[in-house]
């Protein structure tokens, strides 16, 4: 995290850096220029501090979404919560709403997207109930899309277009104190529950039934972990765009670590997430002259891990 | 409570799917430390009639009571404190090892957000130990065999400390062996432990192994019930699988064979 904060366009030394800590923390005089204060409080730290819970979020809920799911293969992204979160955003920002209010509609569409999603999958009682699911995620995921585009078509071209279409990338670039007010909340609310139940969740991924014949409130347990999961990305979604891979591909390395009890794979994922998302937003913006889009980049890495999980996992997670 | 009442009692219970049914008017009851045998063809509805009496399928018409009394509008945790239950596959996707899914058994045991206790994890060492297992508890659940799985499921289910097993074929893809063991392990627990037990078998030889009774499910009825030697004959073995068997005794034995007639010389 310090190597993050000092790495940039405005070069911060180690011992600079340790300097201006000490001030702080002895109230003394701060050594460095005003303009390094600046660099550290108003940029560097919320960047890295909105980076880490973004990454520790998108790993949690893919965590949870894929005990909860029975599946290793779905995540936020193929759920169609990521689009469904982007679109209330949109949404949001198309009418102009306060930062907190479209973390709200944020929840809201990756919440209806999630629920579409399942419901399909239980409507569709087919024998491949794993390829139903992903399949209505792909699906809700391409009509959210298309939603953003219509709210794009619409916009004011000048003012809120660019600021979509930027967001939509997947960017920390423009995360602030206010944001990390909002963001780091949902992220804490999200994590709770899943830390406490976890359990159960480990239960929940036999299945309906056998969950049940062992005692599992299985309704309740579903509505808790969706309701923090979602949570969870929508505010990720909110604070920085579609970041994606991060909820699949994190949990799965953690699982293959691991293994699949919740009480190790959520701290592991959550610290892989978190650590794994800085690395990437530090590279992105110190790489080149031009700061790269954050999502560009987590696919372009997530996808060759991922399909080198897929071809050499020992482990017959697929069934 | 009845003192008197059957542990388990079925009474006039219909059971089947939405616009489906599958059986009709079934009663029976189980005291405890008894076993009672369910035979029946491919497709009889023995599984759907087990998972009507767990309460994981709505009844469609009659009533389930455990002592006397009606688990009708029971939650899931006091019907897994009472029902023990062993599905025909189970275990989910995920590569945990034997012993983190027998302590799943203990869930019901502790409350939503509690850790496994040292008693949570003796009870599950224990029946691990039961089923002579021991030596699965650290592999995988995905890289282990049918028949391995089906001995951890019955050790999942002993772990839950139940005062009723309901068994959906437990003896399906074992070996010789491990039916002759897990046959034994259940009628021996039945009687140490007072427990119901509730099985199914597409063996009827079984029921001489291991069962006090014997119910014999067609076309969506109760087709006979009663002790081992009177139910397992050629006439309810032709009735129940269209099929001409014959139960031959073993000497000194209460063990009887079926052979199908046409291999008798």
């Amino acid at each position: 995290m310090a190597a993050a904060i000092a790495l940039g366009p405005y070069r911060l030394a180690a011992g600079d850096l340790l300097a201006f800590l000490m001030a702080k923390v002895t109230g003394a005089a701060s050594p460095l220029p005003a303009s390094a204060e600046t660099v550290i409080l108003q940029i560097r730290l919320p960047r890295v501090l909105a980076a880490t819970a973004v990454g520790a979020a998108l790993a949690a809920s893919g965590a949870a979404y894929q005990s909860l799911f029975r599946n290793p293969l779905v995540s936020p992204d193929i759920l169609g919560v990521s689009a469904g979160a982007a679109f209330g955003a949109v949404v949001g920002i198309f009418l102009s709403l306060p930062v907190l209010a479209i973390e709200a509609t944020s929840f809201a569409g990756g919440l209806a997207a999630v629920i579409i999603v399942y419901a399909i999958a239980a409507a569709i009682r087919g024998r491949d109930s794993v390829l139903v699911l992903v399949l209505a995620g792909v699906v809700i995921g391409a009509l959210f899309g298309a939603g953003v585009g219509l709210l794009k078509y619409l916009a004011d071209p000048y003012n809120q277009l660019p600021a979509i279409t930027f967001w939509l990338l997947g960017s920390l670039a423009a995360a602030n104190l206010r944001d990390l007010t909002s963001l780091l909340p949902a992220v804490a609310v999200g994590l709770v529950p899943l830390g406490l139940l976890r359990w159960r969740i480990d239960v929940m991924t036999l299945g309906e039934e056998e969950a049940t014949a062992l005692g599992l409130d299985t309704r309740v347990l579903r509505v808790v972990v969706i309701a923090a999961a979602t949570l969870m990305t929508s505010a990720a979604v909110a604070a920085s765009g579609i970041i994606g891979w991060v909820g699949l591909v994190v949990p799965h390395l953690a699982r293959l670590m691991v293994g699949p009890a919740f009480t190790r794979l959520l701290p592991v994922s959550v610290l892989f997430g978190a650590g794994y998302l800085l690395a990437v937003d530090t590279v992105a913006r110190t790489i080149g002259t031009v700061e790269l889009p954050l999502g560009v980049l987590t696919a372009a890495l997530g996808t060759p891990v991922f399909l080198c999980l897929l071809a050499f996992s020992r482990r017959p997670a697929w069934s | 409570m009845v003192v008197d009442a059957a542990r388990l009692a079925v009474e006039d219970l219909s059971y089947g799917y939405r616009g489906h049914a599958v059986g009709r008017h079934i009663s029976f009851s189980v005291d405890a430390g008894e076993v009672l045998c369910v035979l029946g063809r491919n497709g009889e509805g023995k599984s759907t009639l087990f998972k009507t009496v767990l309460g994981l399928l709505p009844p469609r018409a009659g009533a389930v009571r455990v002592d006397g009394e009606f688990t009708a509008g029971w939650n899931p945790r006091r019907r897994a404190l009472t029902f023990g239950y062993v599905p025909q596959s189970g275990g989910g996707a995920f590569p945990f090892t034997v012993a983190e899914l027998v302590l799943m058994a203990r869930t019901a045991h502790r409350g939503p957000f509690a850790a496994p206790s040292a008693a949570d994890r003796d009870a599950a060492d224990k029946a691990i130990a039961t089923l002579g297992i021991g030596h699965l508890a650290q592999r995988e659940w995905l890289r282990i065999s049918g028949g391995e799985r089906q001995l951890a499921l019955v050790a999942r289910a002993l772990a839950q400390e139940p005062r009723i097993l309901v068994l959906d074929e437990p003896t399906a893809s074992l070996d010789f062996g491990n039916q002759v063991r897990v046959l034994d392990a259940i009628r021996s627990l039945t009687e140490e432990r007072g427990l119901a037990v509730l099985l199914s078998t597409h063996h009827p030889e079984q029921a001489f192994a291991c069962a006090d009774r014997v119910a014999v499910l067609a076309g969506g009825e109760l087709l006979r019930i009663g002790a081992p030697a009177e139910v397992v004959t050629t006439e309810t073995l032709r009735a129940c699988y269209s099929a001409e068997v014959a139960v031959l005794p073993v000497a000194n034995s209460r063990y009887r064979v079926c052979v199908p007639q046409s291999y008798l010389l």
